[in-house]
């Protein structure tokens, strides 16, 4: 089979509109979760992880865009326009694109939207990033919830493995807005405070906004240092209930364990886990439960949700882009907002950034429907 | 290789007021609207699942189809049977996110429900059917303007080949304002028909 690698990559977020400020800024221990107080988002103040909206005019302004576009179609094109620039790939029919989203521009469904509600559907929003960039192929929209992001890595792969394309475009976004915001209040899963994955104060979740962006290659040529390559990934159901995670964490495990397979690896050449850890109580610890069952408690993990909240439909992949600069930096960084262990059974969670040798890592997601994914990387040996 | 065997085991249409396994007609109830029809259905196909009613339209529709086409399946199995899902629509969840939508707009007549809030992602529709037929298996959600038999042809041909799953439920599943379908058929390495694009349009296009 083919091999495939992560290659060229942007992070559009709060902290930084690049990979490399957006890692450096985890470095210094900085989130971008902060106290917003904006009524047309929520009736009371609430901390999230949004993204400035002058900055992200003036940012988009430059690229001298025609026509309208959305607040998630504008943080979509600047991140996927950064990296179809440095990797220099021509937009042919052996090119793929997919959009990984949970809920596209569903701001435009509210009648104070100025956009047209139309705007809503996932397929136009696809179509818009193709037109926008002249890609040949029809867009892929991937849309199941919070796995989507690294999913939408699995589904490249499997692309490029079959045969349909030689290179996957991903992009993945989800923005905050009232939609999301109402949602998960009525659910009571929001924190009133900046989110603590996995600590034992932890109360709940911070939504945040980002626009992530990766290429997907089967050829090793033309790589960035922190390129890597997908050794094995796998998706499967819980098969339990539709909002709340198994107790046992079934599939989560079994889909750490196929991924595994696919890999050839096991617990012990895991050097690092970058984990779901949405900071709610019954998803940590299902995690938890899961980790444990496959002797992974001792591994190096963290969440990144104490930086950027959840981010949705491009968790997954936002945090595997950060997973790869780890590696490539050979640094862990910590898991913000933990203290104190909070879960029943153990878990290394990382507390300052640290300075280790890593050659692999595990990323896990798992979300609404039942859903959890996992996949291995490893760093391109040069 | 396997996947170069692969065929089409067995093919389910819902749509217009009529429910369809391979080319047996099984019900044919013109004239009423989605609501009155899909009880209907669950009634006539024996479904027997009350967790059914309170689905939204969107899992209504795909819990039935699937139904029809693993009752026997996976009812008869011992073990859990590894059938992937590999669902697409155009209108994702649409239809409850503007249910959703209504509940938060005026701030006077504020009432967002958890019961409905799970129901705006297309996937949701995926866990019901996992959780029936206890499939601890691979799930995806595809959102396509149009249906689109290379993308899933490709997509279900890579997770068998890679053994990730031995059969896959692959198809279509929509609602929307004015209208509802569903098309749904099992890739496997039994059965008569030839899985390629040319097949897969032809099934999805005799109505």
């Amino acid at each position: 089979m083919n091999k495939t690698y992560l290659s060229y990559n942007n992070i559009v977020s709060s902290i930084g509109f690049d990979s490399l400020t957006v890692v450096q800024n985890i470095h210094e221990g900085l989130s971008g979760i902060s106290l917003i107080e904006d009524e047309n988002l929520f009736p009371n103040p609430f901390y999230a992880s949004v993204i400035d909206s002058d900055y992200l005019e003036k940012a988009f302004k430059k690229l001298k865009p025609n026509g309208e576009y959305t607040r998630l179609e504008q943080m979509m094109v600047l991140s996927l326009d950064k990296i179809i620039q440095a990797s220099g790939v021509a937009l042919t029919d052996r090119v793929g694109l997919i959009l990984s989203t949970t809920k596209g521009n569903v701001d435009t469904l509210d009648p104070r939207n100025p956009m047209p509600a139309e705007r809503a559907y996932l397929g136009t929003l696809g179509h818009i990033i193709k037109n926008y960039f002249g890609f040949s192929t029809e867009p892929i929209v991937l849309s199941n919830a919070c796995v989507s992001g690294i999913l939408a890595i699995s589904t490249a792969k499997r692309f490029i493995s079959q045969g349909t394309f030689d290179k996957v475009f991903i992009v993945g976004g989800d923005i905050v807005s009232n939609f999301i915001l109402s949602g998960f209040n009525s659910f009571q899963a929001m924190s009133s405070l900046p989110c603590k994955p996995y600590c034992k104060q932890r109360s709940g979740i911070n939504i945040g906004e980002v626009a992530a962006s990766i290429l997907v290659n089967k050829d090793q040529d033309n790589l960035p240092s922190e390129a890597v390559e997908i050794l094995g990934e796998a998706s499967c159901n819980d098969a339990n209930h539709i909002s709340g995670p198994s107790r046992t964490g079934e599939g989560l495990y079994r889909s750490i364990l196929s991924a595994f397979k696919e890999a050839h690896v096991g617990p012990g050449d895991i050097d690092y886990i970058s984990a779901h850890g949405t900071a709610t109580i019954f998803n940590d610890e299902m995690e938890a439960i899961a980790l444990n069952r496959l002797g992974l408690d001792a591994v190096p993990l963290n969440s990144l949700k104490g930086y950027f909240g959840h981010t949705l439909g491009a968790s997954g992949l936002l945090e595997t882009i950060i997973g790869m600069h780890s590696l490539y930096h050979n640094t862990l960084y910590p898991s913000k907002g933990f203290t104190e262990l909070g879960v029943s059974q153990p878990l290394n969670i990382i507390t300052a950034p640290t300075a280790k040798d890593l050659n692999c890592f595990l990323k896990t997601a798992s979300g609404f429907g039942g859903c959890n994914t996992a996949a291995v990387f490893k760093k391109v040996q040069s | 290789m396997k996947a170069q065997h692969l065929k089409i085991k067995e093919y389910c249409r819902i749509s217009n007021n009529r429910v369809l396994l391979n080319d047996e007609l099984l019900l044919e109830d013109l004239g009423s609207d989605f609501i009155t029809f899909i009880k209907l259905a669950y009634k006539k196909m024996d479904t027997n699942y009350p967790k059914f009613f309170k689905m939204d339209d969107l899992s209504k529709l795909g819990f039935l189809a699937t139904d029809i086409l693993l009752k026997t399946v996976t009812q008869d199995s011992e073990m859990p049977k590894n059938i992937a899902l590999v669902f697409s629509n155009s209108a994702s969840s649409l239809q409850t996110d503007r249910k959703h939508q209504e509940s938060i707009v005026d701030k006077e007549n504020y009432f967002p429900s958890p019961a409905v809030f799970v129901y705006t992602l297309p996937n949701i529709c995926l866990g019901e059917i996992s959780i029936k037929h206890r499939l601890y298996s691979e799930n995806s959600f595809f959102i396509f303007n149009h249906f689109n038999a290379e993308y899933l042809h490709d997509y279900a041909s890579s997770l068998i080949k890679t053994e990730k799953a031995d059969e896959v439920l692959c198809g279509w599943i929509n609602c929307d304002v004015d209208d509802y379908e569903a098309f749904l058929y099992l890739v496997s390495t039994e059965g008569s028909i030839a899985h390629n694009k040319e097949e897969i349009i032809k099934l999805y296009t005799t109505k």
